[in-house]
């Protein structure tokens, strides 16, 4: 502990008052989500407890408020700060989800791509290459569109949720593997590898247990900028109408719900996910552009 | 230059080549196209047939080659859901996401380059702390957001502006557009400021780092040195300078433009391509799936082509080792 408090790092995020302020919203958000069985005041999964005579309420401060619902019910009078708590909870764990899965795609063909070198790293990279000259937007609404087309239309809604970050995961890997494939050029000529090769040790261990941690540190500015991606691609996707259904609605699904309302004048359904989307991606990227800053040695 | 013109064109097309095959590969692997195109009564033998005279039960390779050659004619087949040609459905589209994205795309340059420079310029007044923190957020709020915001303050609360469609167009030989009438102008201006928002960010932030960057050269501090003005230091010296990465990266970002319109039509039910596409996605429509994947793979070819060789004819610095890189 006593380590950590007196690394440069911590020192740095001290002394930026708006990455605290963002790192706190952020961490305030992410509990909050995964806490949300526990703080929601409703369970709007829960189809027992609704009751359409509660739909369309306003939020509290309205005429029409009710302080049952603080910020109001959508159309099938579901408590929305509940809602919102619940569906924070889906857009972040899609985001997680989907950033380790690109994660672990992009650094594993990043290290083989550079420590193999030849062909297989000319295959790899030209892919790369390829996927990188489509926005990752384009590239996960055809995966998404592939893997709806494959699953049986039956259990499409019940599988939304992998089908969404296998198509965010994969839309997201050329970056981490660029870097790594970088990393791992430099690093495989220097003589700590050449000394573990030496004594024999497999190609594999080589690169997980002696390359990789030295090539982690721009991959963790990679994964937490990559996180404020994934969550707005979700919320897209979502909101396109081909993502999380309404059933169990993410933030990007309730705004889709919210925006057909929007034209009767029922502002919140869309405005208070809205907001807390855009709060938590900002504060995130945040995060991210501080913590480049902070792990690169050029602007100490 | 020839030897790197003909390289990058060969790149190309193999780039395109891979595109196709993803794509065709969609009509095989994903659902039978003889089950889309017939109804329940159908009897196995018709079915066969049918699947015969498609040529489905031809091998890989020569259903693969004849799909390449149907493509390069521009026949993409029929869609599933609508039974008309995909080409049709897509050229009849196509104006409306064009004229989208042109708009935006001079909007963003417009007013990002001038923002750029006065970031660039006075980056510790006021003015250029509020621009970047509007750049943030910029980049932040998801279009879609953008869009409904744009909808309810100035459609629903102000009620001056549309929040769909294209308004009145004018048929130009096949090509309709909305330029000409005043409702088609007045319906595109949210959608352009929607999609240019994003893009107007990321220039106004590369021309800031690259005034920057200029700035400090010893070019720049030679001119001064001359005794000249300000404004001829600043623009002829260095914006000229910067305007080599601007243009290659607003070449770049048309084709992301394109593809982003996919997000803006929605909200505005703008009648164009990327609405097609998505309808297409949700119905699992694959051949015009396919078709829009191979003509935005080549729109995206097209601009990477350009840019690259133009960027080797204004820039003499890259001529000589640019061979190796790929």
């Amino acid at each position: 502990m006593r380590a950590w408090r007196d690394s440069d790092l911590w020192y740095s995020f001290t002394r930026s008052r708006i990455t605290v302020a963002a790192a706190s919203i952020a961490g305030v958000m992410i509990l909050a989500a995964f806490l949300a069985p526990l703080i929601a005041p409703h369970n709007p999964f829960d189809l027992a407890s609704l009751d359409l005579l509660d739909a369309h309420i306003p939020p509290v401060w309205s005429e029409d408020g009710e302080t049952r619902f603080l910020i109001g019910t959508d159309d099938q009078g579901r408590d929305l700060l509940s809602a919102i708590l619940y569906g924070a909870r889906i857009s972040i764990g899609v985001g997680i989800a989907s950033v380790l899965l690109s994660l672990v795609l992009g650094v594993g063909l990043g290290l083989v791509s550079g420590y193999a070198g030849g062909r297989i790293d000319a295959f790899i990279m030209r892919v790369a290459d390829i996927q990188l000259s489509f926005p990752a937007i384009l590239i996960a609404l055809l995966v998404n569109g592939v893997l709806r087309g494959i699953l049986p239309s039956e259990r499409q809604d019940e599988l939304a949720i992998y089908v969404l970050v296998l198509s965010i995961g994969i839309s997201g890997w050329v970056q981490y593997a660029r870097t790594v494939r970088g990393s791992t050029l430099v690093e495989k000529n220097k003589e700590y590898v050449q000394a573990a090769r030496l004594i024999g040790i497999s190609p594999a261990s080589i690169m997980l247990r002696h390359i990789l941690p030295n090539a982690m540190g721009p991959v963790l500015v990679i994964a937490t900028i990559h996180l404020a991606v994934a969550v707005i691609t979700e919320a897209t996707l979502s909101f396109l109408g081909i993502g999380v259904p309404p059933t169990e609605p993410s933030l990007g699904t309730l705004i889709r719900i919210g925006n057909d309302f929007l034209f009767s004048g029922e502002w919140w359904v869309t405005i208070f996910p809205g907001v807390t989307l855009a709060v938590l991606v900002l504060s995130v990227n945040l995060l991210g552009d501080w913590l480049r800053d902070a792990l690169n040695p050029k602007l100490r | 230059m020839i030897a790197f013109t003909l390289r990058r064109l060969v790149q190309s097309l193999v780039v395109i080549l891979f595109v196709a095959l993803i794509a065709f590969s969609m009509f095989r692997f994903v659902g039978d196209p003889v089950h889309q195109m017939v109804g329940i009564e159908t009897t196995l033998e018709e079915r066969e047939a049918l699947r015969e005279r498609l040529g489905l039960n031809d091998p890989f390779h020569v259903q693969f080659a004849r799909y390449i050659a149907n493509a390069a004619r521009l026949d993409f087949g029929v869609s599933y859901q609508h039974k008309k040609p995909v080409t049709e459905m897509i050229g009849a589209r196509f104006p409306a996401t064009f004229e989208l994205a042109m708009v935006s795309a001079l909007l963003a340059l417009a007013v990002g380059v001038p923002m750029g420079v006065f970031t660039g310029l006075y980056r510790d007044s006021l003015l250029s702390k509020v621009f970047m923190a509007v750049s943030l957020a910029g980049i932040s709020l998801p279009t879609f957001l953008i869009g409904i915001l744009l909808i309810f303050i100035f459609s629903v609360t102000l009620g001056v502006m549309p929040s769909f469609g294209r308004g009145e167009t004018v048929d130009l030989g096949g090509w309709t557009t909305g330029l000409l009438t005043g409702s088609g102008l007045q319906a595109l201006v949210m959608p352009a400021v929607t999609l240019g928002l994003f893009q107007m960010t990321l220039i106004m932030r590369l021309v800031r780092s690259e005034m920057l960057e200029v700035l400090r050269t010893d070019y720049i501090k030679f001119a001064r040195a001359r005794g000249l003005s300000n404004r001829a230091v600043h623009f002829g010296h260095a914006l000229k300078n910067t305007l080599v990465p601007v243009i290659t990266i607003t070449g770049l970002q048309l084709g992301g433009i394109i593809a982003f319109a996919i997000i803006t039509e929605t909200v505005f039910q703008w009648p164009g391509m990327g609405l097609l596409f998505l309808q297409s996605i949700q119905t699992v429509d694959i051949p015009i799936m396919a078709a829009y994947l191979m003509l935005i793979a080549f729109l995206f070819v097209a601009i990477n082509l350009a840019v690259d060789l133009l960027y080797y004819v204004v820039d003499p610095r890259l001529r000589l080792d640019r061979g190796a890189a790929w």
